[in-house]
């Protein structure tokens, strides 16, 4: 046991030399290189989990070996172990299941450093969701945050330039906000590790001072946390930023960056402040209320939007309605549900930006409407998106039917509060049907059904109308076979592992629940 | 009052700087003028953290004449805070303008609105 508690250092500091000696290796071993760190990332969480829910405690690892007031400290829980193991996994299958399509989208001899910022991003993420110390996660934001950027521009397009700016411009924003929530957190408590800001905090409390700083605080650090997240109101950068990056960019960072952001929120919700501060304060109203205004109006925008992946993002903004929904009741039940919720939509978002790149890259068009019938092009692709549709809709046996269950049963009996939330998630998901299922329905579209309708159409058209049809037909189907490798097996068994998980998330919650609540108990 | 604002000059400075820079950031359309915003409003924050680790009538925290009691000296932790955020602020300062410089080369102009604009209209003339 007290060689594992090294495990979580391990695993952020593999991350950054990784990170680094990928700067000198060539681009394909690079590309194994990073895996095989994120492979062993993955099993030393994976050990850390077994160890602390067996246990059942969590633990503290001084860094260095300098005891509190001096030294920095990382602390273990199975809550954390679990969230590591989550982000290990998907950027570990993600970079398998995205690797060969991403080397028709770099330069020659630049892929080693999109791995710099995929092993950047993994160990920056790592470290906020170990760190035990509110400084330390303020740095690891930012360089999450200039990792992130390098991932949005990565394709070298005009468009992504600017979309990185802009992420940049808005990220900065949040992060200048929640540095100057640590200030103010700094003054008042004269701590910055979290255990001793939450003694300090209930101090506070019990003599009734300070009662508006703190509120001050809370506030400015979940602002600045949820513009990083990309909660409703602070959305702006995340359609363009996710929908035009590469496959492996979109999958982190929709899967797992924002993610990070909310689990640091969790822990300086749970962890720092304390429940009781949290809600004298009243921000849990504002979460709630965010959250449902981001659960509709993110499928309302996505349901308008014409481009395919634009449209994944913007489901991505209503997801992250529902999780901030489970974080504004404020129950152990909800924010357990809200955790399932990272887990559930993480792994099913990986899966649809992965698998809808094929479609994409396929047939050379963003828009939904020429996805009609390519599911019989790419069969098994077609498959994998459809399972993922159905989990984010909410079908049972998969992921985000269990989700949607505890967050539905997290919400009853809170008076006005449970008529809202379960009106809202009714609402969505039926939004969130209309659009996916769409897509899966123009998917599958019968080709002969496609190719009538397409006749009749040119037919009335003069004759040169319809050999110009034809000649795009031929143009298209010639460039169809210079396709990017997508049929090799990496792909396959990625995406393949990726519709496991979410099978596993819908048949097996029970245990992973009870890791999540155990995770809650000791969190305090 | 004055009594007051004189206590508590430095945290009132530091919050009109705060604001002035994140008012920059929000609102300008310069991509420049932006970036000095965001650094007028790191500067506010280490004022703000520097000011707080300050006792007035304390010497610098290294250790000279083998005074080693911790009452002659200022606190530490903040200052080291600012050394750490000077790094963020100046990597980060860096990156965005190594954007702009490439967001310029691409559009001829520093306005980000504008910029996306052309961005949006390049996407649409592609398809």
């Amino acid at each position: 046991m007290e060689f594992i508690r090294n495990f979580p250092f391990f695993s952020i500091m593999l991350c950054m030399f990784c990170a680094i000696i990928c700067s000198v290796l060539r681009r394909k071993a690079a590309q194994y290189f990073t895996l095989a760190v994120l492979f062993t990332v993955m099993i030393l969480s994976g050990a850390l989990l077994y160890n602390t829910y067996n246990d059942g405690g969590s633990f503290v690892y001084y860094m260095g070996h300098f005891p509190a007031p001096w030294g920095n400290e990382i602390r273990g829980g199975c809550l954390e172990a679990i969230f590591a193991l989550f982000i290990s996994t998907v950027a570990f299958l993600s970079v398998l299941a995205g690797g060969k399509a991403i080397e028709y989208d770099i330069e020659d001899k630049k892929e080693n450093l999109f791995f710099i910022l995929v092993c950047l991003m993994t160990s920056s993420l790592l470290a906020m969701c170990y760190t035990n110390d509110l400084f330390t996660g303020y740095v690891f934001i930012e360089i999450n945050t200039i990792a992130g950027c390098g991932l949005i521009m990565v394709r070298q397009l005009g468009k992504s330039i600017v979309t990185a700016v802009r992420y940049m411009v808005i990220s900065m924003l949040g992060s200048g906000l929640f540095l100057i929530g640590v200030t103010l957190l700094y003054t008042l408590t004269g701590h910055l590790l979290m255990s001793n800001i939450q003694e300090s905090v209930k101090e506070l409390i019990s003599t009734g001072d300070y009662g508006m700083q703190l509120t001050i605080v809370i506030g400015l650090m979940t602002v600045g946390l949820a513009i990083k997240a990309g909660l409703f109101p602070f959305h702006l950068w995340i359609p363009d930023a996710y929908g035009q990056s590469n496959v492996i960019s979109s999958s982190l960072l929709s899967s797992t960056v924002s993610k990070g952001y909310i689990f640091l929120l969790i822990k300086i919700y749970f962890r720092t402040l304390g429940l009781e501060a949290i809600e004298k304060s009243g921000v849990l109203n504002v979460c709630f209320a965010l959250g449902i205004v981001a659960m509709i109006m993110g499928s309302v925008l996505a349901l308008n939007e014409k481009s395919f992946r634009r449209m994944i993002a913007f489901s991505s903004i209503a997801q992250i309605g529902y999780i901030f929904m489970g974080i504004g009741i404020g129950t152990k039940e909800a924010v357990t549900a809200a955790i399932f919720h990272i887990f559930a939509h993480g792994l099913t978002k990986s899966l649809l930006f992965i698998s809808s790149s094929e479609f994409t890259e396929g047939s050379h068009s963003k828009s939904i409407d020429d996805l009609k019938s390519l599911g019989y092009k790419y069969r098994y692709s077609a498959l994998c998106y459809s399972i993922g549709a159905f989990s984010i809709v909410g079908f049972p046996l998969l992921g985000g039917f269990i989700s949607k269950l505890l967050l539905g049963g997290a919400a009853i009996g809170h008076g006005p509060m449970q008529w809202i939330a379960l009106l809202a998630l009714a609402v969505s998901t039926i939004l969130n049907a209309v659009y996916f299922l769409r897509t899966v329905v123009y998917l599958f579209i019968p080709k002969e059904h496609l190719e009538d309708s397409n006749k009749s159409a040119t037919l009335g058209d003069h004759d040169r109308d319809a050999e110009h049809v034809e000649n795009n037909e031929t143009e298209k189907s010639e460039k169809l076979l210079l396709l990017p490798g997508m049929h090799c097996p990496r792909y396959v068994i990625g995406i393949t592992a990726l519709v496991l998980l979410n099978f596993l998330l819908g048949l097996c919650s029970g245990p992973i629940i009870d890791i999540i609540e155990q995770g809650l108990e000791v969190f305090e | 009052m004055w009594n007051l604002i004189h206590e508590h000059l430095n945290d009132l400075v530091a919050v009109a700087l705060f604001v002035i820079g994140f008012g920059d950031l929000l609102f300008q359309k310069n991509m420049i003028k932006k970036i000095i915003g965001l650094n007028i409003m790191d500067t506010a924050v280490y004022l703000l953290l520097a000011s707080q680790g300050y006792i007035e009538g304390r010497k610098a925290p290294i250790v000279v004449d083998g005074v080693r009691d911790a009452a002659a000296y200022i606190n530490p932790i903040p200052s080291g805070l600012v050394l750490t955020g000077i790094v963020v602020s100046v990597s980060v300062t860096a990156l965005l303008l190594s954007l702009t410089i490439r967001m310029y080369r691409k559009y001829h102009s520093l306005d980000l609105d504008y910029c996306l604009m052309m961005a949006r209209h390049e996407d649409k003339v592609n398809g």
